[in-house]
């Protein structure tokens, strides 16, 4: 079983200044398909996501969460449908690609900062690199963003003297950086001490405030509970059941979900 | 089809084969031979290289080549390939160097005796390993001593001028080894001693050998280990190679031990501490057990480096396997345009197969000892 | 030392031969008498040995007349000359040929460490055979066939190969011909060398204006489209001209001169990866079947020239795809600018003031070749040798420092939009080469110390001229070893303190 924790985090969520649209489409995928070789890992995936929504998606290890987000920015290919993101699909033309991820903010398990930079160079390299802004304007925005996840005075040192938690906060930043439209999260708590997952999760709670649309990956089912506007449950490469998270919880439909909140929630 | 909130998958979606074929050989040849157009191309000059080297070689060593039987006139012929039958005609010689004929036996043994031990001493799961290594590092280097050079139990005396060949490259090598584990252990073990003069003398001697290329070690050990020794002295010049070999790769030996101890989690130092145990045992029941164990792979990857050096003491003349075939290469005997290309061949494949096997094997530990790490 | 009895002070002291300190005192002292006395028996032993030789020590024999020929020397050498003086050119010998080792055998390291990680089963594959059948021979081997195998093996000097470019391949070595260059081609030599200072002060500029202002300044652009105009000229000219080879009409002056320009018409329109693509199609064309040629002789001209057709056909559509349709703008590294700076300011010049630079060939007389420049068999079979030998491991550490950087770093870069050629600069060769460059630098270090092994093929390097045939002559083996071993031993202390200083620089900063 997956480690899966309950961390609440202790102050209310301003869920009213969330505006979901109800007309701008951020993400829709189409009866997608995904096999790695001859192992069908996503099988008819049919997603919609509007601007400002924030989605959890949820689900025993191994049923295809992080390889179905992964699919969106395109660091997996999908053999089978269509993923459209802000208006784009993807294809295998790598140049709509890379316009496509410049919109689309990714934070990984293990925080992939560059380790041989300071935190501000993490920070303003691809501001810099691939959208062409000045530096001393792309160092201001990064420190924007270092004191928005909270260590400002970081900004010098390298990633390696920095903690679990405060890579991670840096990596949330990194990728604001870029000023994207939609952000993915894959497991962003799961590589962290237990103490770490609190500081983390302020973070991302505080961006769903600003209206961010959002998908993240996660076992923090209070971090669900508070911040999604919807869960998704998955098994076996497919979405099993999706529900607003007041229902999903108390009421779920399917049997393996039942089964999964059992395990997990004792 | 839409989903919306409070969606209940019902039709539970079967695992369906990918679209398209995921096997066979044309697939294959798509995505590793010809994924993009740049792959394609590398592909197509793989191919011309192929077709440009293979068949030349194919022909030289296989095809046009006179085979053992053969005549030295069938290798003078125009276009001939590799001379085997020189080989074997030689072959002897390429072995055992100037050893006496009717005495074949001896190194016979030795090799048995070789195989015998250091199979099972190689294999991590075979029994007896204390004995073996007993055997392996104290009994059979003696008893191999006294066999080839005889002089004891009516066994003629054959000096070390007339041994050669294989046989000395493996003499040379595995004394080499089996003298500088040892040796490598305590330098290692000096070089992470708190003792300063001690640790300064380590650190002196294995950085000396370390700087300096083996052809000048060699040549100081076979010019100056004489004028080291009492007047009147001799040293063999074997026995002067030896000693030359063996302090080399006993400095690079204890950088792998080196490694090896400094890979120890130090709670291994503190808990052989804490049990009240002196240094020697705490090093020689706790320590070296499990540094030793480690460096498996970085001692037969030595081995392998102190196997293609010993090609070196042909420049101090020693007839080993590579100076053999090098002096046969002018045999008038069996002179044609293909002598020396095939000789160097031989030489080449009969050190590429001991290496390779070697390497292969210390890949194989390796991987052996990471999995047994983490489990 | 404690008092004893002073029940309320620390436990009573073990006896003295059970305290730590003490008994490491104790081993030291013994192990320090025992290397000293060793040291010092054999000091006595060799002094004993000398007396009864009759030998002498010191160094004076340095100051010597030497008596003998080096066959290979960098500076004028003579009989008459010392024995400080054969010191001198064989360490001059072996950094010769240490210095080109080291240029080669990182060149095809670096190919075959990358081939050997390509997703391209073939190339890994060849790859992979290369590095292991090179890796377990033995150096010594490899330098005797390359020596008495290939280059020995050549023929006499009366039925030299002709290689292209007049060089000569026989018995003795290679010919090369002779760059004569005239009192003006100074001047050139000197344009170029500043001109690459310019060029890369240039890219440095334009690099760290690209990163404070956000994009490249305006007159780097525009001195860009004039270089790439100029470049695409120059290669249209170029593939015009080489057309010519096969289709003899095209190789007239006039014909490239036009053709070039026709090119450099398509290249200033949206059609830009047409003329690109046809420039990579002719060359690659062209070359492809030359070589092809040269290696199936059997095979008929026409059927190597489909091929070569072929090949040329793949380069141009990659080059289709690379070429962007838009023209060089702020956003893009204005590559063609240095890449004129380096090479058209210089032949500019060459032209301008009337320089000359003269081959003279080698010309084959009755016995020998006249004229020309001759390499050694020697050097060029020990710096064969050396550069396929060390190339399998440089290859082997390139594949380990690239491997070393982890998958998530690529996808990082990835997920924040940048390009492959950023990802590759700006994140994955920079934390690559601080897992290549050490074992890199003991690699070269190795390959320096391996250059001694030319004594054994009679290539003139320390060992040979020092260790070998001076100390025959002056029996002064103790001065002699000594030398040898202490500059090897610079050799290796520079590198360790080059590596400390690397590390120190380049170490991630851990917690």
């Amino acid at each position: 079983m997956t480690h899966v924790s309950e961390t609440n985090v202790e102050r209310t969520v301003d869920t009213a200044a969330m505006q979901v649209s109800t007309t701008d489409v951020a993400i829709e995928v189409i009866g997608m398909h995904k096999w790695y070789s001859d192992f069908h890992v996503l099988r008819d995936i049919n997603l919609k996501v509007m601007r400002g929504e924030r989605i959890v998606i949820a689900g025993p290890s191994g049923s295809g969460k992080s390889t179905l987000i992964r699919c969106i920015n395109r660091l997996e290919e999908h053999q089978e449908g269509q993923i459209v993101v802000n208006g784009t699909e993807l294809t295998a033309d790598l140049k709509r690609i890379d316009e496509v991820r410049r919109e689309v903010g990714m934070v990984f398990q293990h925080f992939n900062l560059f380790p041989h930079l300071t935190i501000l160079q993490n920070l303003t390299l691809a501001p810099i690199w691939v959208r062409g802004i000045p530096k001393a304007e792309a160092e201001a925005t990064a420190m924007h963003y270092l004191e928005r996840v909270k260590i400002p005075e970081q900004a010098q040192k390298f990633p390696g003297q920095l903690s679990g938690g405060q890579q991670q906060r840096v990596a949330i930043a990194r990728s604001l950086c870029m000023q994207p439209r939609i952000m993915l999260f894959d497991e962003p708590t799961s590589a962290l001490d237990p103490e770490m997952v609190k500081e983390v999760l302020e973070v991302m709670i505080s961006l769903a405030e600003d209206g961010m649309t959002m998908i993240c990956v996660t076992h923090e089912m209070g971090f669900a509970r508070q911040v999604a506007n919807r869960v998704i449950f998955m098994d076996q490469g497919q979405i099993i059941e999706q529900n607003d998270p007041e229902n999903f919880f108390s009421n779920p439909q399917h049997e393996r979900t039942k089964l999964f909140l059992s395990q997990i929630l004792h | 089809m839409t989903m919306d909130i409070g969606y209940v998958r019902t039709d539970f979606v079967p695992a369906k084969p990918a679209p398209g074929r995921t096997g066979g050989p044309i697939l294959w040849a798509q995505k590793n031979l010809f994924s993009t157009p740049t792959n394609a191309l590398f592909t197509v000059f793989g191919i011309l290289f192929l077709l440009w080297a293979v068949p030349p070689l194919y022909n030289f060593i296989i095809g046009h080549a006179v085979m053992p039987g053969g005549t030295v006139e069938e290798c003078r012929a125009e276009g001939a390939g590799a001379c085997w039958a020189y080989i074997y005609a030689r072959f002897n010689f390429f072995i055992y160097g100037f050893y006496p004929i009717e005495e074949y036996w001896r190194p016979n043994i030795v090799f048995v005796m070789l195989a015998a031990l250091i199979i099972p001493l190689l294999m991590p799961t075979a029994p007896f390993k204390r004995t073996n290594a007993l055997l392996f590092f104290v009994v059979f280097p003696v008893v191999s001593f006294y066999l080839l050079s005889g002089g004891v139990f009516g066994m003629r005396y054959v000096p070390t001028e007339q041994w050669g060949g294989l046989m000395v490259t493996l003499i040379i090598s595995l004394v080499g080894i089996i003298c500088s584990i040892p040796l490598g252990i305590l330098l290692a073990l000096g070089r992470q001693s708190k003792l300063p003069i001690i640790k300064t003398l380590c650190v002196l001697f294995i950085e000396l050998w370390r700087a300096v290329p083996l052809i000048t070690v060699l040549f100081m050990a076979s010019i100056m280990l004489p004028l080291f020794m009492p007047a009147g002295t001799t040293v063999d010049k074997l026995l002067r190679a030896l000693v030359g070999v063996t302090l080399f790769s006993s400095a690079y030996l204890a950088e792998t031990v080196r490694g090896g101890l400094q890979a120890l989690p130090r709670g291994q130092f503190e808990a052989g501490a804490s049990l009240g145990l002196g240094y020697w045992k705490r090093t020689y029941f706790i320590i070296l057990p499990q540094a030793l164990k480690h460096v498996i792979p970085g001692i037969v990857n030595n081995f392998i480096a102190l196997f293609k050096d010993t090609s070196l003491v042909s420049i101090v003349g020693i007839f080993d396997l590579l100076n053999t075939v090098q002096s046969a290469s002018s045999d008038i005997e069996w002179a044609s345009p293909t002598q020396a290309v095939t000789g160097y061949v031989f030489a080449a494949s009969m050190f590429w197969m001991f290496c390779f096997a070697m390497s292969r094997y210390s890949l194989w530990m390796e991987h052996r000892l990471d999995t047994g790490h983490k489990r | 030392m404690a008092v004893h009895g002073n029940l309320s002070g620390p436990a009573p002291r073990p006896s003295l031969l059970n305290d730590p300190v003490f008994r490491g005192i104790i081993y030291q002292v013994l192990v320090a008498v025992a290397v000293f006395g060793f040291i010092a028996w054999i000091v006595l032993n060799t002094a004993q040995n000398l007396a009864m030789q009759n030998k002498t020590t010191g160094f004076d024999f340095l100051f010597r007349t030497a008596g003998f020929d080096i066959s290979f020397t960098l500076f004028p050498w003579s009989r008459t000359s010392l024995y400080w003086q054969a010191f001198v050119a064989g360490l001059l010998n072996t950094l010769l040929v240490a210095v080109i080792g080291i240029f080669f055998a990182t060149i095809i390291g670096f190919t075959l460490g990358i081939a050997r990680l390509s997703s391209n089963w073939l190339i890994s594959r060849v790859a992979t055979v290369y590095i292991e059948t090179i890796r377990n021979i033995p150096l010594l081997l490899q330098l005797f066939f390359w020596y008495f195998a290939v280059l020995k093996a050549m023929p006499a000097v009366r039925d030299s190969f002709l290689l292209p470019l007049g060089v000569y391949i026989n018995q003795r070595g290679i010919m090369v011909p002779m760059p004569l260059p005239d009192h003006e081609f100074i001047w050139v030599a000197v344009a170029f060398v500043v001109c690459l200072a310019a060029a890369i002060a240039i890219g440095i500029w334009a690099t760290r204006q690209r990163t404070l202002t956000g994009h490249y300044p305006n007159s780097i652009v525009l001195a860009a489209r004039f270089a790439n105009a100029v470049v695409m000229f120059a290669l249209a000219y170029l593939a015009v001209t080489l057309l010519g080879q096969i289709v003899p009409s095209l190789g007239t002056p006039i014909v490239a001169a036009v053709g070039g320009l026709a090119l450099v018409a398509v290249s200033l329109t949206p059609y830009r990866p047409y003329a690109g693509a046809f420039v990579a199609f002719a060359i690659a064309f062209v070359v492809a079947s030359a070589l092809l040629a040269s290696m199936f002789s059997s095979i008929p001209l026409v059927v190597l020239q489909v091929v070569g057709a072929l090949i040329g056909a793949a380069v141009g559509w990659i080059m289709l795809e690379r070429i962007g349709t838009a023209p060089v703008d702020a956003s893009r590294f204005p590559t063609a600018l240095p890449i004129l700076v380096v090479f058209g300011v210089p032949l500019a010049l060459y032209y301008l003031i009337g320089a000359e630079l003269a081959f003279e060939p080698p010309v084959l007389q009755r016995f020998n070749f006249q004229g020309g420049f001759q390499l050694p068999p020697e050097l060029v079979a020990l710096v064969f040798g050396l550069s396929i030998y060390t190339a399998a491991f440089i290859a082997e550490n390139v594949r380990g420092g690239i491997r070393a950087v982890s998958k998530g770093q690529t996808e990082a870069a990835q997920s924040l939009g940048l390009k492959e050629g950023d990802r590759l600069r700006l994140v994955i060769i920079p934390q690559a080469m601080r897992v290549i460059v050490p074992p890199l630098t003991s690699q070269y270090l190795n390959l320096t110390k391996n250059s001694s092994l030319g004594a054994a093929i009679g290539y003139p390097e320390l060992v040979n001229v020092f260790t070998g045939t001076t100390l025959n002559q002056t029996g002064k083996a103790i001065e002699v070893i000594a030398l040898t071993m202490a500059v090897y031993l610079t050799f290796s202390l520079l590198t360790s303190a080059f590596m400390n200083w690397y590390n120190g620089r380049v170490a991630l900063v851990e917690r």
